[in-house]
């Protein structure tokens, strides 16, 4: 063999593998190559859907458009013609990116900043740790702390409010029955499906001020974000052919004023308050002793307070203070009891025996540290389940206000049953206990995981039939990935799956009878 | 809440390094042919503080995260000028505090072709240009996205060094360049957050540069004692935010120093021994580590 030539040919070898592991890394973003939208059903009778909040769907009036014969409606034509007529390919990527679908590019918005916000602050120099101000939001630590039950509230503000502009929008489409630009002028082009409905208000628009309204207030330091994908919003409107400028701003104040009422609503909820006091989380400690159980403890170091404990308290869309205290699960297994030490060895042996199938299941349900959440994680499953439904926006709306509203009043039910029990962590009574992910720095029962997924797999299940087993196996592993994880016992899950189903319901109820099916 | 979430060829993050320091891809020093060349390397390192973008910080949850690592490696002589290195590890990597679960396991096969392109005496100094290429791949399916326990990058890699070497009687000096490139990955989640959140389970891990360079005295090629100086740099890669996990994408840069030798135990039977220990002395996203290796190697002739 001549070595010469085999060293060469080898050295080529080398080269090409290196041009192709290090020169080809583009990656499949599966939000990126979404269809764009085009509604099977327009759900014209939209407008007349049971709202949440509204009264009515006259509740903000909408001044009558000018007529089409308007000099002033020419002059938007022509800005339509002038925007289109630059054809720029930055407004044209823009323009498919929004395309997909206003209600799913502002809940992609929301899953985003919840992921950059989900950070526990840094401790304190004196092992204390300092708590997020929302009046100084840029300030270390950054205002908020998106946490699992901050996030479950937020995505249901945010798609509640979404749903009840689009009620009013939809109604006032149908009152004022305004063609849309690409109808009337021949001029205009048609950039993305046809959409056969009315354009005044513009319902992205409607959809871009609400969210915006409410983004803003809970997440105050990216208003200039905020602003800036609001107005990539209303100018891939423009571009597309689908709305004059008027039609856009007045969707956007509806939307506005609608998000206000929801901003009213979300400073009385009590979840402001959530956090506690010293004192609070003393008599959690207090109560638990006084029982003969072991009182959670912080797996942290410095031991950090516990995550929202008065969140219990907050007031849900779908069920009640009452409701929550009255439908609180039994008691975990004592911690003194034979029971207990069962689930705690078993939780020991899935701690000891962590297969790679079990790493990937926890791994892929942690939705921990840094992420969009539990919550996040149903929201992300049920748009790209949508995604292939053809909902029109109000109804993507709809069933992601009721996905939403389910899995927020589940963190209500979960988290008061966490405080009113105040149960360890398994590597709180048992150090050996080893875990695959981070120990969540709240109490163990019930499984969060479980509570959020029971509820939302029976909510899609309800909304997309044919999927339903999927949904449920899906919510099964998220559950069992806690116990696989080495961080709830059985009991935790069983338990808030059973609560999460049961929530779940209550948004299938109303599901039934809001007039969209 | 330190839940969780690579190498410079190995891994950076836990520091754990120890390429075999005899003939290897680093070196300018070359078996000779039909020889072939065996050994095992046992290494450990430790930190107990990490650059979290530029800040150095600690963190009680990890006390400190403690890395035990055994090599394994075999080196052919086709000539005296073409070498061929293979290389693997078992690596445990585990926290003294905190709840985190150990990782361990087989992590990547490596193979180096190494040629001498020139060799030179110029007015005494032996100068030599050498080239190495080499290849890597995981060899175990072990858990990418659980740093700083992750035992590796999880990325098949491709890398070209170039190399002199300059002899002065028993002195020398060998500096040399590295460029890896890095195929992307694949993680366990379908979303994570760099600088914005990203729908995939695959990750682009930025390339690297390595440099080195390598200064010390050898009176023979199984008989050195050397300082070794190391950059390593992310090319591309984002900081750890505020107390959030490290990623395999981050931008991992440090730079170590240290000392190493080789030293032939019994006189032409071919057994060597080899140490060394090295001390990272800046960085960006990853520990502070201090590590330490030693091994024995085996040379035979046909």
């Amino acid at each position: 063999m001549n070595f010469s030539r085999f060293t060469y040919n080898l050295g080529y070898f080398f080269i090409v593998a290196i041009m192709s592991l290090g020169c080809n890394k583009e990656i499949n973003e599966r939000n990126l190559s979404f269809a764009p939208l085009s509604p099977s059903n327009l759900d014209t009778t939209g407008g007349n859907w049971l709202p949440i909040l509204l009264s009515n769907n006259e509740e903000f009036a909408l001044e009558t458009p000018e007529p089409i014969t308007s000099q002033n409606y020419k002059l938007e034509l022509q800005e339509v013609r002038s925007i289109q007529a630059k054809n720029e390919l930055s407004e044209l990527n823009n323009f498919n990116y929004w395309s997909a679908g206003s209600i799913l590019r502002w809940n992609e918005i929301l899953r985003e900043l919840v992921a950059k916000y989900n950070l526990p602050p840094y401790e304190n120099q004196d092992g204390t740790y300092p708590i997020p101000n929302p009046n100084n939001p840029l300030a270390y630590p950054l205002f908020p702390f998106a946490n699992p039950p901050y996030a479950a509230r937020a995505y249901a503000y945010v798609s509640a409010a979404q749903y009840d502009a689009l009620v009013i929008a939809y109604h006032y489409k149908q009152k004022f029955k305004r063609l849309r630009p690409y109808q009337i002028d021949p001029n205009i082009k048609l950039k993305g499906p046809e959409i056969n409905d009315f354009s005044y208000p513009s319902e992205q628009a409607v959809i871009a001020g609400a969210s915006v309204a409410m983004l803003s207030q809970l997440f105050p330091g990216e208003q200039d974000f905020l602003q800036s994908k609001l107005l990539d919003c209303i100018n891939s409107r423009l571009f597309g052919g689908y709305n004059v400028r008027t039609e856009i701003e007045a969707g956007l104040k509806l939307g506005k004023q609608v998000a206000q009422k929801f901003i009213n609503r979300a400073r009385q909820d009590r979840a402001g308050k959530a956090v506690g006091t010293p004192s609070d989380w003393q008599l959690f400690v207090t109560i638990t002793e006084n029982k003969g159980e072991t009182p959670w403890k912080s797996l942290e170091s410095p031991a950090r307070p516990p995550m929202l404990p008065l969140f219990g308290r907050t007031i849900g869309f779908l069920i009640d203070t009452t409701e929550v205290v009255n439908g609180r699960p039994t008691p975990p297994p004592s911690t003194s009891s034979e029971q207990f030490q069962k689930e705690l060895n078993e939780v020991l042996e899935y701690s000891q025996n962590a297969t790679r199938e079990n790493m990937r299941v926890v791994h892929f349900w942690g939705d921990g540290v840094g992420t969009y959440t539990p919550p996040g994680h149903w929201n992300a499953i049920a748009c790209e389940d949508f995604v292939q439904l053809n909902f029109s926006e109000i109804r993507w709306a709809r069933n992601l206000a009721l996905l939403n509203m389910a899995m927020f009043d589940a963190a209500i039910c979960c988290w008061d049953a966490k405080y009113f029990y105040f149960n360890p962590r398994p590597s709180q009574m048992n150090p050996k206990i080893k875990t695959l992910t981070g120990v969540p720095n709240f109490p163990a029962y019930v499984s969060g995981h479980s509570t959020f997924s029971g509820a939302a797999a029976t909510v899609l299940s309800h909304i997309n039939g044919l999927k339903s087993t999927q949904y449920n196996a899906m919510a099964e592993e998220a559950s069992r990935s806690r116990l696989i994880g080495a961080i709830h016992y059985r009991s935790d899950i069983e338990v808030g799956m059973k609560m999460g189903k049961s929530v779940g319901n209550k948004a299938v109820s109303r599901a039934k009878s809001d007039g969209a099916e | 809440m330190f839940n969780l979430k690579s190498p410079i060829l190995l891994i950076l993050f836990c520091g754990c390094f120890f390429p075999l320091k005899s003939q290897t891809e680093i070196d300018g020093l070359f078996m000779g042919k039909r020889n072939i060349c065996g050994g095992f390397v046992y290494g450990q390192s430790q930190w107990q503080k990490y650059w979290e973008g530029d800040y150095l910080r600690t963190n009680e949850n990890i006390g400190q995260l403690k890395s035990r690592q055994m090599s394994f490696m075999a080196n052919y002589g086709f000539t005296s000028k073409t070498n061929l290195i293979l290389s693997t590890s078992y690596i445990q990597n585990f926290t003294t505090k905190g709840t985190l679960l150990e990782q361990k396991g087989f992590q990547d096969a490596n193979l180096f072709l190494k040629h001498e392109l020139w060799a030179k005496n110029i007015n005494g100094f032996l100068t030599s240009l050498v080239a190495v290429a080499g290849v890597s791949t995981p060899i175990s399916n072990y858990v990418v996205d659980y740093l700083p326990l992750s035992i590796g990058s999880g990325a098949r890699t491709a890398s070209m060094r170039f190399l002199m070497d300059i002899q002065k009687r028993d002195y020398f000096l060998t500096l040399s360049s590295s460029y890896i490139a890095r195929s992307t990955i694949t993680i366990d989640r379908n979303s994570y957050y760099t600088d914005r959140l990203i729908y995939s389970n695959q990750v682009v891990l930025p390339n690297l540069w390595n440099h080195n360079i390598r200064l010390g005295y050898r009176p023979s090629p199984d008989n050195y004692v050397e300082f070794t100086g190391e950059f390593n740099n992310s090319i591309g890669g984002f900081n750890i935010r505020k107390n959030d996990m490290p990623f395999p994408s981050n931008e991992m840069d440090m730079v170590r120093i240290g000392l190493s030798g080789k030293k032939e135990i019994i006189k032409n039977k071919g057994f060597s021994a080899i140490g060394g220990l090295t001390q990272t002395v800046y960085g960006k996203n990853v520990g502070k580590s201090f590590s330490w290796y030693s091994g024995l190697v085996y040379q035979y002739e046909f």
